[in-house]
């Protein structure tokens, strides 16, 4: 049984020492925050680069040809001598030399991927101002619109990781570090019920994570206007769903631990592998196949993926159950051995 | 008088084999402030901590106001006050803040206005933890032990590292929570301070009594309440000293004999006698205290670590 009183006031306590401590809020706040923006920048959708053309001049019909290729925006076309045309193509100033007499003659490296591309764009170009007829005729639709961007693979990634790191610290290390202060054992030498401890640790971790999801979400709207397809009610689910089961996993790495050094490695033994595996910054399909039944029984893939799926593409909640599943049945067990095995002293 | 505490053939062995406790009796009376004495390591934390519930005993018998650990828990729990040795309360929450949170756990709790001022804390009642004094986080781990008003008080060496002031603030409010007549068990390894609260104490050596009653009493057993130390060049005649008039007990180390005399000014001059022409670099006496008790019992210092 949970008394009202004693679990208000220990829900209190921790989120006033939490609160106090600028750290804590640096790292469940700010660094995800930090983070999203660096790689958002960093690989933000550039506008398509132009190819680079050089048409030698003192042909009849380099004029000509010029004309056509200036016109085309995808190329920035010069007029330049032979010499400089030489040079320009040795430097990779250029990517590749069109001489124009006559036929058409291109000079390219075939070792740049940029030339050959390059090459065939403006053979492309010049045959169809000639009045070539495709036998196919081909049509163009760009795709960059927003869902599809890293960004928008990213934030679901770092909300889920920033959902695991900080519910094992949040849980693993205050608890050790609780228990090293004999903090645990003065407030064990209490009335206090077990039961009530518990439940306030983790309910000031919902009360984060709630926190957490918002500003990471609202922060990833206003700063990169991305979209949430899905429900917010299911992403929140979601979000409540991986704060329990890392709270139970954080428990489990702390049941025992009587060193601050020891549940630190426990804790990074646990995360390392689903920080690298479970898809928050690339995707885990990248992995082998044959590694892929471990991946995706990583509880923070699970999260990762129902995430990614509920935002960017608006999935509802049947769509996915068995990643829920895993979730909670990592939850389930984390909780019940951690319970077996708690030691307050 | 009843029985507040009582343990009988109390016996603790560590995981590993350290045997902390090897069967101890005890029998606290209710309205009795008692002090276990011995040095560190002697089994007075692990003697306490069984009493407290918060280890389980190897063997043995364990009482707490006549119920017993395992089976009424939650009411002694609500019954016994702790400050346990070394305990670093949350340093982030004020004063005020610690002593609700430890208010809650209790069904009733005294009013944390009337607790600070007990402690007197009034001025630091929005100070965080972390900013207080060694003594004043002191006093606030015993106020966190009185918000409950419990009938017994347990409290683990509760002045260890602290300034003579700071040792002194703490004593009154033991004694002021003593004449309202509930009980303590303390440990110490402070002599003074078992003299000037205790008014029973058990000296606790290799996790057995050794001996116990009224620090009055223990002192008498040494046979003299007096204690003469000098210190001469030369070898000294212990035969010769013990054969001096009023002389009880003599102790010779390090260059420095320790006498237990019954009448100063009877062994005093005899000695200056039996060391006349010698070079006498220092000569001290006073009253003897529960220090020369336990190296009389066991032939070392309190604080020999």
């Amino acid at each position: 049984m949970i008394r009202w009183r004693p679990f208000r006031e220990l829900l209190l306590a921790r989120m006033r020492e939490a609160l106090r401590e600028p750290e804590v809020i640096f790292w469940a706040f700010g660094f995800p925050i930090l983070l999203s923006l660096a790689l958002g920048i960093a690989f933000r959708n550039k506008a398509p680069e132009k190819v680079f053309v050089a048409v030698e001049e003192g042909t009849a019909a380099a004029k000509a040809t010029f004309a056509t290729l200036v016109a085309d925006a995808r190329f920035d076309a010069r007029l330049a001598s032979a010499e400089e045309c030489a040079r320009g193509l040795r430097l990779g100033k250029f990517a590749v030399v069109v001489r124009a007499a006559g036929g058409v003659e291109f000079r390219y490296d075939p070792s740049r991927p940029d030339s050959i591309l390059a090459r065939t764009l403006v053979n492309d170009a010049l045959q169809r101002a000639a009045g070539r007829k495709d036998p196919v005729a081909p049509t163009d639709r760009e795709v960059s619109e927003p869902g599809a961007r890293y960004i928008d693979f990213l934030i679901p990634g770092l909300l889920g990781m920033n959902l695991m790191s900080a519910g094992m610290w949040g849980v693993g290390f205050v608890i050790v570090d609780m228990r090293t202060r004999k903090y645990l054992k003065r407030l064990v030498a209490t009335p206090m019920r077990k039961a009530e401890f518990l439940a306030a640790v983790v309910a000031s971790r919902i009360v984060f994570m709630v926190t957490e999801v918002i500003l990471l979400l609202a922060f990833g709207r206003i700063a990169f206007g991305m979209e949430i397809r899905g429900s917010l009610v299911v992403t929140f689910g979601l979000g409540l769903l991986g704060a329990f089961c890392f709270a139970g996993l954080g428990l489990l790495v702390a049941c025992r631990a009587q060193k601050i050094e020891t549940v630190s490695g426990l804790m990074n033994l646990v995360m390392m592998p689903m920080f690298v595996c479970s898809g928050t910054f690339f995707s885990s399909e990248r992995f082998p196949d044959f590694a892929q039944p471990f991946i995706k029984a990583l509880p923070l893939t699970a999260l990762n993926d129902a995430l990614r799926a509920v935002i960017i593409e608006g999935a509802g909640v049947a769509s996915q159950w068995a990643r829920i599943g895993v979730l909670a049945a990592w939850m389930v067990v984390g909780a019940f051995l951690s319970l077996r095995w708690f030691r307050w002293t | 008088m009843t029985t507040a505490l009582r343990c009988s053939r109390l016996e603790k062995t560590y995981p590993g084999g350290v045997e902390a406790v090897r069967g101890l009796d005890l029998e606290v009376q209710r309205g009795e402030c008692f002090g276990l004495l011995g040095p560190n390591g002697a089994g007075k934390t692990t003697t306490v901590e069984i009493l407290e519930g918060l280890l389980p005993p190897t063997a043995g018998e364990v009482e707490v106001l006549g119920r017993r650990w395992g089976q009424d828990d939650d009411a002694l729990r609500h019954l016994i006050g702790i400050s346990l040795q070394e305990t670093k309360l949350a340093e982030k929450l004020t004063v005020e803040e610690t002593l609700r949170l430890f208010a809650s756990f209790y069904d009733r709790a005294r009013p944390i206005d009337e607790v600070i001022a007990e402690v007197a804390l009034g001025e630091k009642r929005t100070s965080q933890v972390g900013k207080l004094s060694g003594g004043q986080q002191q006093r606030l781990a015993l106020a966190c032990a009185l918000v409950s008003d419990p009938e017994v008080l347990f409290l683990d060496e509760p002045t260890t590292g602290l300034d003579p002031q700071s040792r002194r603030q703490l004593w009154d409010v033991i004694r002021g929570y003593k004449a309202r007549g509930r009980t303590i068990l303390l440990t110490t390894h402070y002599m003074d301070e078992a003299e000037r609260l205790c008014d029973r104490v058990a000296v606790v050596d290799h996790g057995k009594v050794i001996a116990q009653g009224t620090p009055a009493e223990l002192i008498s057993r040494l046979g003299g309440e007096h204690v003469v130390e000098f210190s001469v060049g030369g070898a000294l005649d212990e035969a010769a000293l013990a054969a001096l008039p009023a002389v009880k007990a003599v102790r010779v180390s390090l260059g420095t004999a320790v006498l237990t005399v019954s009448e100063v000014h009877v062994a005093v001059p005899a000695l200056l006698d039996h060391l006349k022409g010698r070079e006498l670099t220092s000569l001290t006496t006073r009253h003897a205290s529960l220090e020369d008790v336990f190296v009389s019992l066991t032939g070392r210092h309190l604080r020999d670590d």
